[in-house]
């Protein structure tokens, strides 16, 4: 724990949305000079309560002590003159000003009325040096990588001299030196007395670097740790309720023959030289941190992007895959990380986005059947357990996990024989997880193949019965056997390049 | 975002949704009550019928802008189309100086309606291949067909039509004139294709969202080009109709008519975002503004005042659409 005296202090707080309870009674303080993590799945709260914090939204009752007062009435730009600070997890920038420009959003440099650009760029410059960046503050935002967009982000955040500065998985998209460079200031920080709330899902971390660990599940607090007697398997525990064994159901489906094969896929820039192969009744995981080219090659697959190079076999025979289509016909669906950008068709309803792209296939002529596609609809929401009110209720109301169902029905109607999951379960809550977790198991175990990207270890472990690890753009290693495969292992292979 | 709506609604709650589904057809009903009330001219067969004649190509080329809107784009080109096919019709509708005409009827109606085609083509293949906003590729063919509107018929209304075409322009069966029953077809054929075909589902998914209707195998740009060429189909036939409407061939026809058919759309409870809307309403919405149009010019309100009016509707539509959403 942090020596210095209590920073802040929520009480009891509670926040609902329509249909979900986000936060039940959930108590919370932070000291001074203190590093206090959060972890918990998607959705379990965490950022709710970062929001609430930062006066992004209300909370319901309970109460917010800072410094000592009880605060009420409040917004972002109020919280952050009472120094406190975030840094979100979605970058939120101007893409076309300079970084100069995004640092001093909303508070310009001003002499007589106009911007003096020249201080507000050597300021920017210091601030940027100050977090280990060596960046030309002129450069505009958009020119640079991302890893590169977070650290002027958290760049940002410092900017503030925040009392506290609440850190949303700062490391999620930066590279390993540059997570050292957080570091270090994360500790300079520290020393001079400021709270940090760090959220990650990254526990090697987080026992690194944090005091104190507070796992959240389903809307509630489970249990607060100190963090230097706190291991792994006791944190896991808390954030997902119950052994992982639990959680991903045990199969034994011997697999068949080779369903799909990639060799030496290449994409100009993005990656090169990538091959693999999943068979009939297994779950081929793909491994690899963020920015590791899994899903570009995932988006060439599935037709949505064109490769340069390599070919794609479908049952032993080349598939020229070049548009979605393509990629229907050939049995492969995609279950996209990005179902509300790729996945589903927002305005639409639930029978509209199910039978989108299977048309085709149930309706030989250019008219289309009510009854019949109703009916195609209902077979879906029931075997799915969709909760929606209707069939024709719009998608765009739906919980995230109900909405990832409905991805899940599409490419059930297609009669797809192989399912690339791209974070099946990004954004949804503990108990449709594991609903998801399920039908992948029935997917496999009625024959067909499963490639599954997951950027949260347990679950890619947990689902898979072999793994390929991605690194910068190229495959860098495979583990063929169930039993060999573990966080350790496949981090090696990252850690190796 | 109300999951306790989950529950059966009540017989009350039922009405409420219907009333909010229809609302735009109760306005309606209610503006057509209001006027025959203040006005004695207003609720006759005659008057109807006048109504409808005035609004059908509104109307028509609503329809043909509401498939483009729904796919998330905007036609501002289709007054001028109507006035370019308009043109091309009535050059070869045109008679000799013993009153024969110098090409087969089927002939002229072709060229007005191959013209609209031209133009919905070319907007098409811009937005869809080169991919160029809508808004700046039809601002361009705006401009652009409106010129050879007026260079083909240099600058003068092409007159000497065919008796044929006149007597399609004012005529009529069991009362009905000709112009009216082809907005009905056309209304008819255009809720059918939306409503009740491929296309028209790819229409609102790729409104909706065009990257996931790509990636659900749907040929994306290939619906977003159909769609201006519908449109340009409608300016076409728009275009034909008000010319035998008026026996010329007018190249400053159809000025500011993109406006008044956006405004339909509008009304009728399209978004200009794409992916939500019905054609029915756009047609609504169209007769909304034709019996407010007719009606004030009963009570003699100026026509300054009716723009200031009509403004007012559009931007009321809009605002109780949004207070439903919510």
């Amino acid at each position: 724990m942090g020596n210095g005296k209590q920073l802040l202090e929520m009480k009891h707080i509670c926040k609902a949305f329509p249909g979900v309870v986000a936060l039940n009674d959930v108590s919370f303080d932070l000291h001074e000079g203190e590093v206090h993590a959060l972890m918990g799945e998607n959705g379990a709260g965490k950022s709710t309560l970062m929001k609430i914090l930062t006066g992004t939204y209300k909370q319901d009752s309970g109460d917010i002590v800072y410094k000592g007062e009880i605060l009420e009435k409040r917004d972002e730009k109020f919280m952050l003159s009472m120094g406190v600070a975030i840094i979100h997890q979605e970058l939120s920038y101007v893409p076309h000003l300079t970084i100069a420009e995004n640092l001093f959003l909303g508070r310009e440099i001003v002499h007589h009325g106009v911007l003096h650009q020249k201080e507000m760029n050597e300021k920017a410059a210091q601030w940027l040096a100050n977090v280990g960046v060596d960046l030309n503050p002129k450069r505009l935002m958009k020119s640079l990588m991302v890893s590169e967009q977070q650290m002027v982000e958290i760049a940002k955040a410092i900017s503030y001299d925040a009392n506290i500065i609440v850190m949303d998985e700062p490391t999620s998209a930066i590279t390993d030196r540059e997570v050292e460079n957080l570091f270090k200031v994360i500790a300079d920080l520290k020393a001079k007395g400021v709270g940090i709330i760090y959220i990650s899902h990254k526990m090697d971390e987080i026992l690194r670097i944090s005091d104190r660990v507070t796992v959240f599940r389903d809307g509630c607090l489970v249990d607060t740790f100190q963090s230097d007697e706190v291991d792994i398997d006791q944190i896991i525990i808390a954030m997902v309720g119950r052994k992982l064994t639990d959680v991903f159901p045990k199969r034994s489906v011997e697999p068949g023959e080779e369903m799909l094969r990639i060799d030496g896929l290449t994409r100009k820039g993005v990656f090169e030289d990538v091959s693999f192969a999943v068979r009939r009744g297994e779950v081929l995981g793909v491994a690899g941190l963020m920015g590791a080219g899994r899903t570009e090659v995932m988006r060439c697959v599935c037709g949505l992007d064109k490769y340069d190079k390599g070919e794609i076999y479908v049952n032993g025979k080349e598939a020229r895959i070049r548009t979605p289509k393509d990629a229907i016909t050939n049995g492969i669906g995609l279950i996209n990380e990005d179902r509300k950008g790729v996945g589903l068709v927002l305005p639409l309803s639930v029978k509209h986005n199910l039978t989108l792209s299977n048309l085709n296939k149930y309706f030989k002529t250019p008219l289309l059947v009510n009854r019949k596609e109703n009916e195609l609809a209902d077979k879906e929401i029931k075997e799915l357990h969709i909760k929606t009110p209707g069939r024709n209720y719009p998608v765009r109301n739906l919980s995230g996990g109900n909405q990832q169902k409905v991805v899940l029905g599409k490419v059930m109607l297609d009669e797809s024989e192989i399912l690339i999951m791209d974070e099946p379960t990004r954004g949804i809550d503990v108990g449709a997880k594991v609903e998801i977790y399920q039908l992948i198991n029935d997917f496999v175990k009625n024959g067909k193949a499963v490639i599954v990207i997951s950027s949260e270890m347990p679950e890619l472990i947990g689902l898979s019965d072999r793994i390929v690890i991605m690194h910068e753009g190229k495959l860098v290693g495979k583990i063929d056997q169930k039993q060999d495969i573990t966080q350790e292992k496949i981090m090696e292979y990252v850690m190796k390049q | 975002m109300n999951k306790n709506n989950f529950s059966k609604a009540g017989a009350g709650e039922t009405m409420k949704i219907i009333f909010r589904k229809y609302a735009i057809v109760f306005a309606l009903i209610i503006l057509i009550a209001v006027l025959s009330v203040i006005s004695d001219r207003f609720f006759t067969f005659t008057n109807f019928i006048t109504i409808l004649t005035q609004t059908s190509i509104n109307a028509i080329l609503a329809i043909g802008v509401t498939f483009v809107i729904l796919t998330g784009g905007i036609d501002l080109s289709v007054g001028s189309m109507l006035a370019v096919s308009g043109v091309a019709f009535a050059m070869i509708a045109k008679v000799d100086a013993n009153g024969e005409a110098l090409f087969p009827p089927a002939l002229a109606v072709l060229a007005g309606i191959f013209t609209g085609l031209l133009f919905g083509l070319l907007n098409g293949l811009i937005v869809a291949k080169a991919k160029v906003a809508p808004f700046i590729v039809t601002l361009g063919t705006m401009t652009i067909s409106r010129g050879i509107a007026l260079i083909v018929a240099d600058g003068r209304p092409v007159s000497g039509m065919s008796s044929v075409f006149k007597s399609f322009g004012s005529g009529s069966i069991g009362g009905i004139p000709y112009l009216v029953i082809i907005m009905i077809m056309v209304s008819v054929i255009a809720i059918f294709l939306l409503g009740k075909t491929k296309f028209g589902r790819y229409i609102y998914a790729v409104g909706g969202n065009e990257e996931a209707a790509r990636a659900s195998g749907i040929p994306a740009s290939n619906v977003k080009m159909m769609v201006y060429i519908i449109c340009g189909f409608m300016a076409g036939l728009s275009g034909i109709m008000q010319a035998c409407r008026v026996v010329v061939g007018q190249p400053n026809a159809g000025e500011g008519y993109e406006l008044q058919a956006i405004s339909a759309v509008v009304i009728g409870g399209t978004a200009l975002s794409g992916g939500i809307g019905k054609m029915w309403g756009t047609i609504v919405g169209a007769f909304i503004i034709g019996v407010l149009g007719n009606g004030l010019d009963l009570l003699g309100v100026s026509s300054y005042w009716q723009k200031v009016i009509s403004g007012i509707i559009i931007i009321a539509a809009v605002l109780l659409d949004r207070a439903d959403k919510k």
